[in-house]
C-alpha cells in the first residue's frame, strides 16, 4: 500500500491506484469529465490535471496515474489553475453555451466546472463547429453539438451494457459519437448513459423541456417494475411524477436503473381509477365509497369463508397485501394467493424462493447456470453485474433455456428440464466446468417454475446445486430470480393457500364466490366463471378492472409509503411522493375501512401499528435496507420430485420487457420501446 | 430688547404677513404640478413598470422557456410551463405574471438571457378586478407588440450600462 501525500495531506491506497482515487481518499476533489468510477479510465477530457513532485515540470492527468510511494502531489498550484483554466477554454471553443434551452441546465458538470475554472469571457471569435443530431430511439435524444467527446456513454454501452452499439467515428475536432449506422440502442440500460453524460448532449426525450431541476421535489422511494429493487429517487411538481433517476445503491443497483424502470413513469397518468365502480345492471356506474363497501358486504355476510378469496398482484406493497390477509383471515379464509404465474415456489423456507446469493455476491461467483431465465429482459440491473463478473474474470456461463443473447458469452445446454438431471448426474460436458468451480452460481427463473412440474425443477436445481458444492455454509449458491416486486414479500407474509386454502388456479376455476384481487391483472380473467363477484383493488382500468363487479381505487407505488422485498429477501422502503388521483386511497387504508364495515376491525389505525404487525408476522422486516447473508446451513430439498420432469421446453417469463404490470403497458413511452425494438414490432404484426 | 422686538412682531401679524409673502413669491415662479391624465412627467429610461414579452423583429417569440425569470422572482409570481413546439424548439405553453404578487423588482428583466422578459414604462394598468391583474402569455405578448418601439428605445438607452 503506497503512502503518498497530496496537498500535505498524507493518504495510504491501494497499490494500482490513480493520483485521482488517492485524493478522494483524502477527501480533495478534483474535476473531472471522462473519468467515472465505474468505467475504464480514458484520460481524455484532460480536466482532472495536478501537479507531481520530482516529475518532469508539466500538468499530469491525474486520472491515469498510477500512484507511487512516497509521490507529493499538490492540486492547486498556478500550473495546475493554469491547466485546468487552458483545458476549459478549449472544451467550451466548441460547446455552444446554449444552457437556456438545455435540459441539463441546472445540473450540469459542465456548467458547474465552468463556475470554477472558466473565464468570463471568450477570446474565441471564429465559428463554432456543429455536429448532427443522431435518433438512439425514443429514450435519449441527442444534442451533439454540445458533446465534449468524454467517451462515458461508449464506455457504458460497451462495458457494463454489453452492446457495443456507440462509437466515436473521425478524430480530433472532427471527431463524433455515433451509432455507425443509425439505429435505436437495443440496450435495456441504454437510459443510464443520461445520468452519465456530463454535459447536455444526450438528455431524455420523455423528459423534454419539461421542468428545471430546482423546481423538482425530491423523494426516496424503490422500484417494483422488476423483482431487484432499484433504489429510486422520484422528482415531481405538484401532483405529477415527472421523472425517475437510480439513487446509488453499491448491494442493489449500483448506479443503474432500467429503461422500464425510469420511464415507465407517463404510464401513472393514463387510464388510472380514480373513483369507485360499482356494476349496475352489467355496467359500471361511479359510486361512493360507502356504496361501493356496501356492495362487497352484502354480498359477503353470511357467506362462508371458503367461498372467499383473494389474489395479490406483482407490485403491490408488504403492508396492503398483509391487511387483506388479515381481512380474509377475519372471514375465514385461508384462500390467499400472490403467485399469478402460478409459479410452483415452495414457501416453506425462506432460502427456497430468494436470491441467496444476494446481487452483490454475483461478482465472488466462477461458474454461473441459469435455469429457465433471461435475467437481461427479467432483471437486467442484475444482468449487468453477471456481465461484470464476466468482464473481470471471464466466468463461463450456461443456459438452460432458449438461445437469446445476454450480453455476454452463454453456453446453450440445451432447453428442457432434463438438462438439469443430466448435470447433475455427470453426463453433460458442463458439468465439469461446474463441479470444478469453487463458487457455483444457479440462477432460477419464473420461466422454469411457473409450469406444471415447476416444483420437480425447483427440487432438481436443489439437488444439482447439492452435487455441484453450491449448498454449503461458505457458499449458498441456489438463487430464485423473480419478476415481481411482491412475490417475495407476499411469500414472506405468508400470502399463500392456507390449510385446505384453494391457489389461484383453482380460485379462477370457480373455487371461490367473490375474488378480490389486489392489483391482480396478469391472471387470465376469461376462466373467472360469471357467477364470480369480483372486487378489483388497484390503480389502473386494466384487465382486472374490467372483469370486476366492484372497482375500489387504490394507489400507484410514487403515491404510498410502501414495504417492498426484492428478489433477494432485502426490505427496503419507498415513500409517498405524490397523493393518489380523486378519491383513490392507500391500499391498506382502504381494506381497514371495509373491514370495519365488516365489524371485524383490523387492529391498526395507522402505518406504524401496521408496519409492527409486519414485524410480527416476519421478523424479516424488522430489517430495513440490510441483507445479512447466510450460508446453507440446512440442505433439505424443497418438496418436489426431482425425477419428476417433463420435457417440454422452457417458456420465457417476460416476453416484452417494455411491457410488463400495469404501468408499463399504459405508458406511452413503453410502448414506443417496444414498436423500436425489431423482434417485438414483428411479433405485434 | 429682545422681549420687546418679538412682542411687537407678534402683535403686527409680522409670521403671518411673511407667510403669505413666501405663498405669493411662488405666484411668479414656474408651475411644478402637472395636470396629470393629459400631461405626464419624464421617466427614465429603467423605468420598472407593467411587463411585455418581447418578439423578435420576424415576428418569432423570444422567449425560451429557460425558466430563470421563474427562479430568481423574490415575489414567486411567475408560473412557466413548457414543452417542445412542433419545430422542435424550446417554448411555453404557460407564461402567467400574476401582477399582484410582482414587486416591480425587475430582476426577471435581468435574469432573461433573450431581453424577452422586460418592464416597460406602462404604469397605468390598474383594473377593477383582481383577476384582471393575473396575465397570461397572450396578454404579455400583446403588451410587447404594443409597447415594442419604446421598449426597444430604452434598452438600447440602457445598452452601454449592461
Amino acid at each position: 500500500m503506497p503512502k503518498l501525500t497530496i496537498d500535505g495531506i498524507e493518504v495510504e491506497v491501494p497499490a494500482g491506484s490513480t493520483i485521482l482515487q488517492a485524493a478522494e481518499a483524502a477527501g480533495i476533489e478534483i474535476p473531472r469529465f471522462c473519468y467515472h468510477e465505474r468505467l475504464t479510465v480514458a484520460g481524455n477530457c484532460r480536466m482532472c490535471l495536478v501537479e507531481v513532485e520530482k516529475t518532469p515540470p508539466k500538468p499530469i492527468a491525474s486520472c491515469a496515474y498510477p500512484v507511487g510511494e512516497g509521490m507529493v502531489v499538490h492540486t492547486d498550484t498556478t500550473m495546475v489553475r493554469n491547466g485546468r483554466r487552458g483545458v476549459m477554454e478549449f472544451l467550451l471553443i466548441n460547446h455552444p453555451l446554449d444552457c437556456p434551452i438545455c435540459d441539463q441546465g441546472g445540473e450540469c458538470d459542465l456548467q458547474d466546472q465552468a463556475m470554477g475554472f472558466g473565464s468570463d469571457h471568450s477570446r474565441y471569435a471564429e465559428n463554432k463547429r456543429a455536429v448532427k443530431d443522431k435518433d438512439l430511439g425514443p429514450l435519449v435524444k441527442t444534442q451533439m453539438t454540445r458533446c465534449i467527446h468524454c467517451t462515458r456513454c461508449i464506455r457504458f454501452i460497451t462495458e457494463i451494457a454489453g452492446v457495443p452499439e456507440l462509437g466515436a467515428t473521425d478524430r480530433g475536432e472532427h471527431m463524433e459519437v455515433g451509432t455507425y449506422v443509425e439505429k435505436a440502442l437495443s440496450s435495456e440500460l441504454s437510459a443510464n448513459i443520461i445520468d452519465l453524460c456530463p454535459v447536455g448532449a444526450l438528455t431524455s426525450k420523455p423528459y423534454e423541456f419539461v421542468a428545471r431541476p430546482w423546481e423538482l421535489s425530491k423523494v426516496d422511494s424503490i422500484d417494483v417494475l422488476d423483482a431487484v429493487g432499484t433504489n429510486i429517487r422520484i422528482d415531481s411538481r405538484g401532483p405529477e411524477v415527472l421523472r425517475i433517476l437510480p439513487r446509488l445503491n453499491e448491494d442493489v443497483n449500483e448506479e443503474w436503473v432500467g429503461d422500464k424502470s425510469r420511464f415507465a413513469l407517463d404510464g401513472l397518468k393514463r387510464r388510472r381509477l380514480d373513483r369507485p365502480w360499482l356494476k349496475k345492471d352489467g355496467k359500471l356506474t361511479a359510486v361512493s365509497w360507502a356504496e361501493a363497501f356496501s356492495a362487497i358486504a352484502d354480498k359477503v355476510k353470511g357467506m362462508s369463508g371458503d367461498r372467499i378469496g383473494a389474489v395479490a398482484g406483482d407490485i403491490c406493497d408488504a403492508e396492503s397485501m398483509l391487511a387483506l390477509k388479515d381481512l380474509m383471515a377475519s372471514l375465514g379464509s385461508a384462500n390467499v394467493d400472490c403467485r399469478q404465474d402460478g409459479a410452483r415456489l415452495d414457501a416453506s423456507r425462506r432460502d427456497f424462493y430468494t436470491f441467496n446469493t444476494s446481487i452483490a455476491g454475483i461478482e465472488e461467483a466462477d461458474a454461473v447456470l441459469l435455469i429457465g431465465t433471461n435475467p437481461r429482459k427479467e432483471a437486467p440491473v442484475l444482468n449487468a453485474r453477471i456481465r461484470k463478473a464476466f468482464v473481470a474474470r471471464g466466468i463461463p456461463v450456461g443456459v438452460i433455456g432458449s438461445e437469446t443473447d445476454l450480453t455476454y458469452r452463454a453456453q446453450q445446454l440445451g432447453n428442457d428440464p432434463t438438462v438439469i438431471n443430466a448435470l447433475n448426474d455427470g453426463s453433460h460436458p458442463f458439468a465439469d466446468t461446474l463441479k470444478n468451480a469453487k463458487n457455483p452460481l444457479f440462477i432460477i427463473g419464473q420461466g422454469a417454475l411457473a409450469r406444471p412440474d415447476g416444483s420437480a425443477v425447483l427440487a432438481a436445481a436443489w439437488r444439482l446445486a447439492g452435487t455441484m458444492g453450491a449448498l454449503t455454509p461458505e457458499w449458498f449458491g441456489f438463487n430464485v430470480l423473480h419478476t415481481a416486486a411482491a412475490r417475495v414479500g407476499g411469500l414472506d407474509l405468508g400470502f399463500v393457500p392456507g390449510p385446505n386454502g384453494k391457489s389461484v388456479a383453482q380460485m379462477l376455476d370457480g373455487g371461490v364466490d367473490v375474488l378480490w384481487l389486489l392489483g391482480a391483472d396478469e391472471i387470465d380473467t376469461a376462466r373467472i366463471g360469471a357467477n364470480t363477484f369480483v372486487v378489483y383493488q388497484g390503480h389502473h382500468g386494466d384487465a382486472g378492472a374490467h372483469r370486476a363487479d366492484v372497482i375500489l381505487p387504490g394507489a400507484a407505488y410514487t403515491e404510498k409509503s410502501g414495504t417492498y422485498v426484492n428478489t433477494e429477501g432485502r426490505v427496503q422502503r419507498g415513500f409517498l411522493a405524490v397523493y393518489p388521483p380523486g378519491d383513490a386511497r392507500e391500499d391498506w387504508t382502504i381494506v381497514r375501512a371495509f373491514s370495519q364495515l365488516m365489524g371485524k376491525t383490523l387492529p391498526y389505525d395507522n402505518i406504524d401499528a401496521l408496519r409492527m404487525r409486519l414485524e410480527e408476522t416476519n421478523v424479516v422486516f424488522s430489517r430495513i435496507g440490510f441483507l445479512p447473508r447466510f450460508g446453507c446451513s440446512d440442505p433439505a430439498a424443497p418438496s418436489g420430485d426431482p425425477a419428476a420432469l417433463s420435457d417440454t421446453p422452457f417458456t420465457v417469463a417476460v416476453e416484452n420487457y417494455y411491457q410488463t404490470d400495469v404501468i408499463s403497458r399504459n405508458s406511452p413511452t413503453m410502448a414506443a420501446c417496444s414498436a423500436t425494438t425489431p423482434a417485438l414490432a414483428a411479433a405485434a404484426e | 430688547m429682545a422681549f420687546l422686538d418679538r412682542t411687537a412682531r407678534s402683535l403686527l401679524l409680522g409670521e403671518l404677513v411673511s407667510g403669505m409673502g413666501l405663498t405669493l413669491s411662488y405666484f411668479f415662479k414656474r408651475k411644478v404640478t402637472i395636470n396629470y391624465p393629459y400631461e405626464k412627467g419624464p421617466i427614465s429610461p429603467r423605468f420598472k413598470g407593467e411587463h411585455a414579452l418581447r418578439r423578435y423583429p420576424n415576428g418569432e417569440e423570444r422567449c425560451i422557456a429557460c425558466k430563470l425569470c421563474e427562479a430568481v422572482c423574490p415575489a414567486q409570481a411567475i408560473t412557466i410551463e413548457a414543452e417542445p413546439r412542433e419545430d422542435g424548439s424550446r417554448r411555453t405553453t404557460r407564461y402567467d405574471i400574476d401582477m399582484t404578487k410582482c414587486i416591480y423588482c425587475g430582476l426577471c428583466e435581468e435574469a432573461c438571457p433573450v431581453d424577452a422578459i422586460v418592464e416597460g414604462p406602462n404604469f397605468e394598468f390598474a383594473t377593477e378586478t383582481r383577476e384582471e391583474l393575473f396575465y397570461d402569455k397572450d396578454k404579455l405578448l400583446a403588451n410587447g407588440d404594443r409597447w415594442e418601439p419604446e421598449l426597444a428605445r430604452r434598452l438600447e438607452l440602457d445598452a452601454p450600462y449592461r
